[in-house]
């Protein structure tokens, strides 16, 4: 027995949803005919069976069985998924970006921290935001999110959180550190890599003091990184956190890959990594993966001479894991986005890895991003290739609960196409 | 455009301002250009010769809601000499065999900032929005643009063969936009589209009252609409100032004439219905003041641009005849867009209403057949059911029609520059690309051929030049 919250939607001349609280004893399903990417060991199935039990992945058959006791989900001629997982958004951390109030993803300076390692995103996620359900609607079920403006060196610390329909679902806090390299993020760091990369080095040499240091208020600390800085950066350089560190130009990420000959035991995350391609070797041979949003092809800056679309392709085919997914309220977007990787020489399997069991694995959450026995039952039943922009998610399930497929856009829509001119629009619902 | 209106000032100018002329006022005509008051900067663009082009064999949306499946088009003379089943090849044709692809117009952006803002977005090309007042209604877009934006490639390697160029929304008004033939030379005037109007940028809503609250106002979305009809009724009175002139030149009892004040001079053209109106509108409610507002000062609103919630007002923007310029899915970047719907085009489409998509963006104009796409399928699931064929108009034939340069581009009809795009595949889907480009009938980009690739000066001699990109 579990406690869900469950819409209940009835639909009548003027529709209603409401939200109610109540048990329900988790239930057996079975999905059948679909075309199964399991994003795991067995591959790409035809015509199988996902078998769900208390919402987890019980197995993935590749045949149609129906075992008694399952509710049968008959999904011939779709295509299912694991739910996709944002790669890197502010998901529950904004909810419109300017000029309107509070926006948890951006941060001011604060006394807590002197390099923008401490804080952490963890605390201020909000699960009401009208973008979770506008974008699990959409076949995403997780994600990862955080901040993404400090004016430090730091980006905080982000997470990775479900996007179910409940009001606490962290899968991971404290999922990574953030730093910014490139010229996007010089402006709070003397305006130039000579004065960052020493912060930098010095912010990760004074972890590794503090990590046999007593941080208490009763003793001494004379760092530049403040004591809470230190806190959030111990777990960095002992590799029990990953550091992503935004890097455009090629210069720039070999700097990146030099970290960890400096500091062994640091476990690197290249984000956007816009030159990628020109030292896509070496990425490969230190084993770092990258997040990066494949259709950015323009010389932004003057570290991004380099951009092409043919990135994310060229990258994989050097053996890089790949992820993508770099937005927050069109994060739905990511599956274009991989598709357009796809049309410029991705193979299609690592466009849905890179949505998929990709991100899982780089911020270490392994029950999501896959379809294997024991995994969460986060996936999602396609009208078709999910990279086609044509397409659309039909089902999705969280821990195998169907979510309402219905946000407040699908709602103003039907409002609009139902309205007539009897009465004011505010009593159509 | 009124073509007596200019007629008329083009003696006007020559008794003014004592510019130059070198020849006549008639575009069609002549390939000199026109110098006067009302066309300062005239066109240099010129036409590439190019052999005829004859593909077949290619399933053809027309863009004014025809399909023909094994199709046949022929380009010669720059023009769109004939499509249809049975086309017939002159000797000297280029042949394209076009099987198992799809041939559309050429795609026509009507909202970028390419050149105004363009690559890379260092401080000191930031040339698009003079928030130095809200009304700034004598700044031109061309003054600012550089045709060495990068984006200008990436754009046509999307499909896309002209574009409108807007200054930015800061402003109530923020100056004169430009229509130019996405084929990039030394300079601006090389790339204007010869018989394009110029437009007006004008912007309702958030932006100026977040630039000018602090600086003198406006400071709400009241003052924003005191600011338009402020500057109509200043613009009324120059106009029959002018208008006054005019008449009395005509009659032989001229005097000195008016002093000619730039910002005035553009509203007038608005007013004249010369020069179309481009306005930053979001919220349906807004668009609906605007819409009254146009009819107190009787001018004429051709689009309102972003317009995330024209699918609540489509009726009213059907019977007042103005165009909504969309995006498909952006939404929440701020309060105006919070209500956008990934529905928003095909609910103005199917209320009959003018349905445009457009970018806004650098990035967004190399998919704009994707946009469209996903506001296509979007709307057929939520049972607006339209055909690809007429959803084309969304990036042609609409784009076009706002942009008062229909009659020439837009739709492959016998006569219309041959602005043509040969995709890889149906254009409704993420895998197809534009494989090949035509403008006015030359091959100006061609996916399989990296040597036809155009490369801008500045991208040359750097890291990666001539990279697919």
């Amino acid at each position: 027995m579990k406690t869900v919250i469950k819409h209940i939607c009835q639909l009548s001349l003027v529709a209603t949803c409401v939200s109610a609280s109540f048990s329900v004893m988790a239930e057996k399903i079975a999905i059948t005919g679909a075309q199964i990417y399991t994003m795991s060991a067995a591959g790409i199935i035809e015509n199988g069976t996902v078998l769900i039990d208390n919402g987890k992945i019980q197995q993935v058959l590749d045949n149609k069985r129906v075992p008694s006791g399952y509710r049968e989900i008959d999904a011939s001629g779709k295509v299912i998924t694991p739910g996709f997982v944002g790669a890197l958004t502010s998901l529950g951390l904004e909810e419109v970006s300017l000029s309107a109030g509070v926006v948890d993803a951006r941060v001011e300076p604060h006394a807590v921290s002197s390099v923008g390692a401490a804080y952490d995103v963890q605390y201020a996620i909000n699960k009401d935001s009208s973008l979770i359900p506008i974008t699990r609607v959409e076949g995403f079920t997780s994600a990862v999110t955080g901040i993404s403006r400090t004016d430090q060196l730091f980006e905080g610390q982000g997470a990775v959180i479900s996007l179910n329909n409940e009001l606490s679902s962290t899968l991971k806090a404290r999922a990574y550190v953030h730093v910014d390299v490139g010229n996007s993020g010089m402006h709070a760091n003397g305006e130039s890599r000579a004065a960052l990369w020493v912060a930098l080095n010095q912010s990760l040499d004074e972890a590794i003091f503090a990590s046999t240091h007593d941080l208490s208020p009763s003793q001494g600390w004379e760092g530049m990184i403040s004591r809470a800085d230190a806190k959030a950066l111990i777990p960095v350089i002992k590799g029990e956190t990953p550091l992503l560190v935004t890097a455009h130009r090629a210069g720039d990420i070999l700097q990146a890959l030099d970290i960890q000959s400096r500091y062994s035991d640091v476990k690197l995350v290249l984000v956007a990594a816009t030159e990628g391609w020109r030292v896509a070797a070496q990425i490969a041979e230190a084993n770092v993966p990258v997040i990066l949003n494949p259709e950015n092809n323009l010389p932004g800056d003057f570290d991004q001479l380099g951009s092409t679309m043919e990135n994310a392709g060229r990258l994989h085919k050097a053996g890089v894991k790949v992820a993508i997914g770099m937005e927050t309220h069109n994060i739905r977007l990511a599956a274009q986005h991989a598709g357009n990787a796809v049309a410029n020489g991705l193979p299609h399997n690592a466009g849905l890895a890179s949505l998929t069991s990709n991100v899982a694995s780089i911020f270490g959450v392994d029950e999501i991003g896959s379809l294997a026995p024991g995994k969460r039952a986060d996936l999602v039943v396609w009208s078709g290739d999910p990279l086609e922009v044509t397409e659309a998610a039909e089902l999705v399930m969280i821990e195998g609960e169907e979510i309402p497929m219905t946000s407040r856009q699908i709602q103003l829509r039907d409002r609009y196409l139902k309205r007539s001119t009897d009465k004011p629009v505010g009593y159509f619902r | 455009m009124r073509k007596t209106t200019n007629i008329k000032m083009l003696g006007l100018a020559l008794a003014v301002s004592g510019v130059f002329i070198t020849g006549c006022s008639d575009k069609n005509e002549g390939e000199q250009r026109v110098h006067d008051r009302h066309n300062p900067f005239p066109s240099t663009y010129k036409v590439i010769e190019s052999a005829p082009i004859f593909i077949s064999n290619v399933t053809i949306l027309d863009g004014v809601g025809g399909k023909i499946e094994d199709g046949q088009i022929l380009l010669e003379n720059g023009k769109v000499a004939n499509v249809g089943k049975n086309v017939s090849i002159p000797s000297n044709a280029i042949e394209i065999d076009g099987k198992g692809k799809w041939l559309t117009p050429g795609i026509i952006d009507n909202h970028s900032h390419l050149g105004v803002y363009p690559s890379p977005g260092t401080h000191s090309h930031s040339d698009g929005n003079e928030m130095t007042g809200p009304v700034t209604a004598e700044v031109w877009a061309e003054h600012s643009i550089w045709p060495q934006d990068p984006g200008f490639q990436r754009a046509l390697a999307g499909g896309v063969t002209a574009m409108q160029i807007l200054p930015g929304s800061a402003n109530l008004f923020g100056g004169r936009s430009v229509t130019v033939k996405n084929l990039p030379n030394r300079t601006i005037q090389d790339m204007k589209f010869p018989e394009a109007p110029y437009g007006i940028k004008m912007a309702c809503g958030e932006n100026p009252k977040r630039v000018y609250g602090s600086k003198g106002g406006p400071m709400t979305r009241m003052a924003n609409v005191a600011g338009y009809r402020k500057a109509w009724i200043d613009a009324q009175a120059y106009k029959s100032k002018w208008d006054k002139y005019d008449a009395a030149v005509e009659s032989g009892s001229a005097g000195d004439a008016p002093k000619r004040d730039l910002r005035l001079e553009t509203l007038a053209g608005v007013l004249a219905g010369d020069i179309l109106v481009h306005m930053h509108c979001y919220r349906a409610d807004e668009m609906a003041v605007m819409m009254d507002v146009m009819k107190e000062f009787d001018y004429k609103i051709g689009t309102f641009h972003h317009a995330v919630e024209s699918y609540k007002i489509p009726d009213l923007l059907a019977e007042n005849g103005v165009c909504s310029a969309m995006w498909a899915d952006w939404w929440g970047f701020k309060m105006e867009a919070y209500d956008a719907i990934r529905e928003n085009v095909p609910m103005v489409h199917t209320a009959g209403a003018c349905a445009i998509v457009h970018s806004d963006s650098d990035l967004g104009i190399q998919r704009l057949n994707q946009e469209a796409a996903k506001a296509w399928s979007d709307g057929k699931r939520a049972g607006i059911d339209i055909s690809q064929a007429d959803a084309w108009q969304w990036l042609s034939a609409n784009p076009a029609k706002s942009l008062g340069i229909f009659e020439h581009t837009g739709s492959l009809e016998d006569g219309k520059n041959a602005d043509v795009v040969l995709w890889s595949g149906d254009p409704f889907s993420t895998y197809s690309q534009a494989e090949k480009v035509f403008i006015d009938g030359a091959l100006v980009y061609d996916r399989t051929d990296p040597s036809t690739w155009p490369v801008s000066d500045f991208e040359l001699g750097q890291v990666t030049q001539g990279d697919a990109k």
